[in-house]
């Protein structure tokens, strides 16, 4: 396998090589390395991926090849960026121009945020023709239309003059790409290009991506901390930790033989995996006795009406009903605008629905009022998808955690706040010394521990995650689902587990509602819905989950060696 | 956009009667003009008589029926002062009051962020903390103490520049450049800080890495993205302006539509002073609309 690699692509050399690049962020106290002597390669015409969690160097090291760290704070300590025998570091601004936008490109994590606002997309991909002096006025705007088409956005004609608020999420990525890929550059580096999106989206556009890559050769570096991901797009890749490489080689052997820890627990902690069955996150006991009953829940929100259009209305969540059990994990998946977070907030009061009613405990929740409420309040309650934005900043996690005995007075004595707090935050996996701390002096994970020993802390029997995991990273989603899965157990818990991302819940869920457009498309228990999916929606969010580049390559069996791949050798025929 | 139009109109007409009302009681208060317009010996007859000529015999109330009445036949009263049409007088004076405004808020915007983009981009440089003083001082210093020591260096002391009046270049000079360092100092403040957050944001680092020039990406991005506060700021300052910029035109004799408004006061001509503010409540109202509009334009998310 290696052999075979290397004779394919030898003969060219790599396009960049990086060598012992180390880059220092100063701050107040001292500077903070964020690159530790990294060196890598890129293959023309390869797929190169560096895998890392947040804060692990890989953005940074990129972003140094693009001459896009801001010094200071940046301090780029040493190392060499060799691209096509061109050093980068010893050249001067326009030599970067020339080598910028025309010979690497790079594509974005959120693409709202890098298109300029108030351009139109049309305006944004002329651009780089113009500057680069490749194509000017009518020929640059007709060329901007032939690259939407390509990325495939419809109407390219009609679009090439919408401003970028006006698509989709997927289709602004789509734009970033068409941008990227205008002056066909040798390398492509694509930073988190599809962590924003819904998974569905999310396979659209790694294919797009594969096939441009296919039609042009240009090599391609992504940057993801998504092990499906990377599996699913790396012929090499590299696993970054701490500003260091930690391990690197081909995608299969990394992914089927990691060598260092870290790569092991990562992999280890992979959410999708064949033996799903065994789960031990799954509760036991499928016998408890009916929580919450929700029928006919209907919420519609009144479009802004027009003299002429008339009053049109928007169903949010359109007749669902389920069941919740005690003991149990419902798991509610649906990509964005499912209206799956609509539920959960109209569940806790924080909305009211249009129609419709939920039983919890005997009682209708939408009937309830003064201290019923708050009672109510007290047994349901959440954990939100961004703790930090969740939290008040000027309340120590002390203050925070004991926030519910002050609302709920017979609760818990004041004496008793203390050792409570330290207790919960033992149970959350937390020390209590931390008691004392603010939010922002935690990780992600660590302050989505807290929010949940908040929640614990006014003794509930249900508490509804909204996307309680989504923006941690994948090691640390692992532990927090152990953490919610051991608290299932021990304190009988029942949980609305509400995502948008399926194997997270394969694990967790024991009954999973799949919705798209405020509809329940499909019910059932988790390894029914894995195994035999009914619903075509439900289908093709498995599907989309991207599967190891190695297994689905067709084309290029890995057990013939030496027979390079066709994939390749079209590649060489259009380069060259 | 035509229907914001006629919305923002109908609440502007709805003001400008409630601040015509205002006006018109308020004015009353500071007395009778006979007894500044006649001499201090004049008869009890020739008071009653220019009285009753200018229809101050009447109870106020049903003088302010008639100034009603009036208005909705487009008319505005008689100047006690100048014995000719009260609206003519404030016309008159009110292109002197825009010419001064327009200049001062032009170039002073124009100025401000040339030198606030470039202060930006160099964060901590010496030309930036220059533009940081030079932009405070201004900002702050007060307009009728720098219009007088302009009139003793440049008109009394150094004998080249005239001390107030129009007609040539050199009577703008000194008028112009106090309306403009306010402004001046504002808007470069606006600029520099808009323009570091602008600098700061990600399709910035998009445009570095399309090997955008750098001028594209000073001006074409950064500061396209960071005008709407510039606007903003701007359009105020240009709204005071445009209500005359009554200490300036007084120390410069210039005769414009705020020195107008204040000698009619004094001289208790109502008839112009009503005029007065209702030309520069009129402008005010289109002025803003213009600023909404230009919104619009400047950053394509806003629609009405």
């Amino acid at each position: 396998m290696k052999n075979k690699h290397d004779s394919i692509l030898k003969d060219e050399g790599p396009i960049l090589k990086i060598e012992g690049l180390t880059v220092d962020f100063l701050s107040n106290d001292e500077p903070v390395r964020a690159v530790d002597k990294v060196s890598f390669h890129v293959n023309r015409g390869e797929t190169l991926v560096i895998l890392g969690e947040s804060g692990s160097g890989k953005s940074v090291s990129t972003s140094t090849v693009m001459d896009l760290v801001d010094c200071p704070p940046g301090d780029i300590v040493g190392g060499s960026c060799l691209f096509d025998g061109t050093e980068l570091s010893r050249l001067d601004a326009e030599g970067r121009r020339n080598i910028n936008g025309r010979r690497i490109a790079m594509i974005f994590q959120d693409p709202l945020a890098y298109l300029n606002p108030v351009y139109t997309v049309g305006r944004q991909i002329a651009e780089v023709f113009e500057s680069h002096d490749a194509a000017h006025g009518k020929q640059a705007r007709a060329n901007a239309i032939e690259l939407l088409r390509r990325v495939g956005i419809p109407e390219p004609e009609s679009r090439v003059d919408f401003y970028p608020h006006q698509f989709s999420g997927g289709q602004r990525q789509r734009v970033m790409i068409a941008m990227a890929i205008a002056l066909k550059p040798d390398i492509l580096i694509a930073d988190e290009p599809t962590t924003a999106l819904d998974v569905s989206v999310q396979a659209q556009i790694l294919d797009l991506l594969r096939d441009l890559q296919r039609e042009t050769g240009m090599a391609l570096v992504m940057i993801t901390h998504d092990l499906e991901v990377a599996a699913s797009m790396a012929d090499r890749i590299i696993v970054m930790n701490g500003g260091k490489i930690v391990e690197s080689g081909l995608a299969q052997e990394v992914f089927s033989n990691p060598q260092h820890p870290y790569t092991r627990r990562l992999i280890a902690a992979l959410p999708h995996g064949e033996a799903a069955e065994t789960s031990h996150r799954r509760s036991t006991d499928l016998t408890g006795a009916t929580l919450l009953k929700v029928e006919h829940l209907t919420k519609e929100y009144v479009l802004a009406s027009g003299a002429f259009a008339g009053k049109r209305t928007f169903k949010a969540v359109d007749d669902v009903s389920f069941e919740v059990r005690k003991g149990e994990t419902l798991g509610i998946v649906g990509e964005s605008g499912s209206g799956k977070s609509s539920i959960a907030r109209i569940l806790l009061r924080l909305n009211d629905p249009s129609s419709g009613e939920a039983i919890y405990a005997g009682e209708n929740i939408f009937e309830m009022s003064g201290k019923r409420l708050v009672a109510f309040r007290r047994k349901v309650q959440m954990v939100f998808q961004d703790p930090y934005g969740s939290m008040n900043p000027r309340m120590n996690v002390r203050s925070i955690i004991s926030e519910p005995w002050a609302i709920h007075r017979d609760l818990l004595p004041r004496s008793k706040w203390k050792d409570r707090v330290a207790e919960l935050l033992d149970m959350v996996g937390l020390r209590p010394e931390h008691a004392e701390r603010y939010p922002h002096q935690f990780s992600g994970g660590q302050r989505q521990r807290i929010a949940i020993a908040r929640a614990l802390a006014s003794e509930p029997e249900l508490i509804v995650c909204d996307e309680a995991v989504s923006a941690l990273d994948v090691s640390i989603q692992a532990q927090v689902i152990d953490l919610l899965a051991d608290l299932r157990t021990r304190l009988g818990l029942s949980y609305i587990f509400i995502t948008h991302d399926l194997p997270i819940v394969r694990h967790f869920a024991d009954r999973i509602l799949v919705m798209k457009q405020g509809k329940i498309v499909e019910e059932g228990p988790t390894s029914a819905l894995f195994s035999a999916p009914r619903h075509e929606y439900t289908q093709s969010l498995l599907k989309a989950v991207p599967k190891p580049k190695w297994l689905t390559s067709t084309e290029a069996p890995p057990a013939v060696p030496g027979a390079p791949r066709p994939e390749r050798s079209r590649n060489g025929s259009v380069a060259g | 956009m035509f229907s914001y139009i006629g919305r923002r109109a109908s609440h502007s007409i709805l003001s400008v009667i409630g601040l015509l009302t205002l006006v018109f009681f308020l004015t009353r208060l500071t007395g009778d003009p006979s007894a500044l317009y006649l001499p201090l010996d004049a008869t009890a007859e020739a008071r009653a008589a220019f009285a009753k000529l200018n229809g101050l015999d009447q109870p106020i109330p049903w003088q302010f029926a008639e100034y009603l009445t009036d208005l909705l036949h487009l008319d505005f009263g008689q100047s006690l002062r100048q014995n000719r049409s009260a609206m003519e007088v404030a016309l008159q004076a009110f292109p002197e009051t825009l010419k001064l405004a327009f200049v001062a808020i032009t170039l002073s915007t124009a100025l401000a962020i040339l030198v606030g983009s470039l202060a930006a981009t160099r964060p901590g440089s010496l030309f930036d903390r220059i533009a940081s003083i030079a932009s405070l001082a201004g900002a702050s210093a007060p307009d009728f103490w720098v219009a007088i020591v302009g009139i003793l260096v440049f008109a009394v002391g150094l004998e080249i520049l005239p001390t107030s009046g129009t007609g040539s270049w050199a009577h703008w000079i000194m008028p112009i450049f106090v309306l403009m360092l306010r402004p001046f100092g504002l808007l470069v403040q606006v600029v520099r800080g808009t323009m570091l957050s602008a600098l700061a944001s990600p399709y910035i680092k998009t445009a570095r890495a399309k090997g955008l020039r750098r001028q594209t990406i000073i001006f074409g991005h950064a500061l396209r993205n960071s005008l709407l506060p510039v606007v903003t700021v701007a359009g105020d300052l240009a709204t005071s302006l445009v209500n005359g910029a009554v200490v300036v035109e007084s120390i410069f004799g210039w005769p414009g539509i705020g020195k107008l408004m204040i000698d009619s006061i004094i001289q208790r001509d109502f008839a112009v002073v009503q005029s007065t503010i209702l030309v520069t409540a009129t402008a005010i109202f289109i002025l803003n609309i213009a600023i909404d509009l230009l919104y619009a334009f400047l950053d394509p998310r806003i629609r009405y």
